[in-house]
């Protein structure tokens, strides 16, 4: 019997990555800008994407992937508003992969401005996989504390933007808007941090700003 | 909790390696878990002990080196390590930083026999 040392140096989650990059390739050329919504069970994640809803239906059409462990309960909200859902059922598991993207993928129409997936509601797991996403959207509300940034770095580290949500409830909870403003851009200088709630229709629009700005960018950059 | 997920990845990594290799057996596998990699070496252990039963790295020792979160500042230069995950520099203030390493999430080699 021979012993021989053989050297990998592969990437655990490589499979998803090259998965995920094949399908941002795919959407980029299509000229939609997809987002990934990571946030933990109650953020507000459902609610603030039918909030979106609302506000770009009447010029820019989306769809939703939503992504839980059990029930098609975000899929028919979101339906509801007249908006295209497709829900994974997970059936246990705390996220989403890219190949969960990837099955849906030929069902997605082309003449989408958005695609939003709403990740299995966790500030932990889904951080470490790439969908597929241009950007990647963290939530953290208002009841959850502001000390949540640095507890759980990897999910700001990897996001984009930051969307604090339920600001309704500032005047009602000891959450200092500042702290987590601060801790979040200590820990990732380049986030874009938005404060809203879906609730009263504040903030918003800011966000939705943005989305459009950075989808004006992927397809001047496609053009 | 995604540790499982992740060992499930590994063990499709190891298949085919020992595969390639013509392996009868892997006897040891060596990870490199950054600390910024969203995993917790503890889990992944467990979760890979209970994985590798009837497979082919059934009787394997794994081994994680836990790299921590390391980083380079593009204004001074300055090399340092952050347990914090806070990534201004402690030398000079900047917020331009490169991450040199602590992300990653490797296998980085196997030991087999053939």
């Amino acid at each position: 019997m021979k012993k021989k040392e053989v050297r990998v140096l592969e990437e655990l989650l490589g499979s998803n990555k090259k998965i995920a990059s094949e399908i941002r390739e795919k959407l980029e050329k299509k000229g939609i800008l997809t987002i990934n919504i990571l946030g933990s069970p109650g953020a507000g994640k459902t609610s603030l994407l039918e909030s979106i809803a609302e506000k770009l239906k009447p010029d820019h059409k989306m769809a939703v992937i939503e992504g839980d462990i059990e029930t098609e309960r975000d899929a028919e909200r979101i339906r509801a508003k007249g908006i295209s859902a497709w829900q994974i059922i997970t059936g246990g598991a705390c996220h989403l992969e890219a190949k969960m993207v990837g099955k849906i993928f030929p069902e997605i129409p082309a003449d989408l401005d958005f695609l939003f997936i709403e990740n299995v509601g966790n500030l932990v797991c889904p951080a470490s996989y790439d969908l597929g996403e241009n950007i990647r959207c963290v939530l953290l509300s208002v009841p959850e504390g502001d000390d949540k940034p640095k507890k759980y770095p990897k999910a700001f580290t990897t996001s984009d933007c930051l969307v604090i949500t339920k600001s309704d409830l500032l005047e009602a909870l000891p959450f200092n808007l500042k702290r987590a403003q601060n801790e979040a851009l200590q820990i990732n200088p380049k986030l874009e941090i938005f404060t809203t709630s879906a609730l009263k229709d504040s903030g918003i629009s800011e966000l939705i700003d943005y989305f459009l700005s950075s989808l004006h960018k992927l397809r001047q950059k496609n053009a | 909790m995604h540790e499982l997920s992740i060992v499930a990845s590994l063990f499709e990594i190891l298949e085919e390696k020992a595969k390639e290799k013509k392996a009868k057996k892997i006897v040891s596998v060596k990870l490199k878990v950054g600390a910024l990699s969203g995993v917790v070496p503890e889990f992944l252990e467990t979760a890979f002990n209970i994985y590798k039963e009837d497979t082919i790295a059934a009787e394997s020792k794994l081994e994680i080196e836990e790299v921590p979160l390391k980083i380079e500042c593009q204004q001074c230069g300055a090399e340092m390590v952050k347990d914090d995950f806070v990534f201004i520099c402690a030398k000079c203030d900047s917020r331009k930083l490169k991450t040199l390493a602590g992300t990653e999430l490797l296998l980085e080699k196997i030991e087999v026999e053939v």
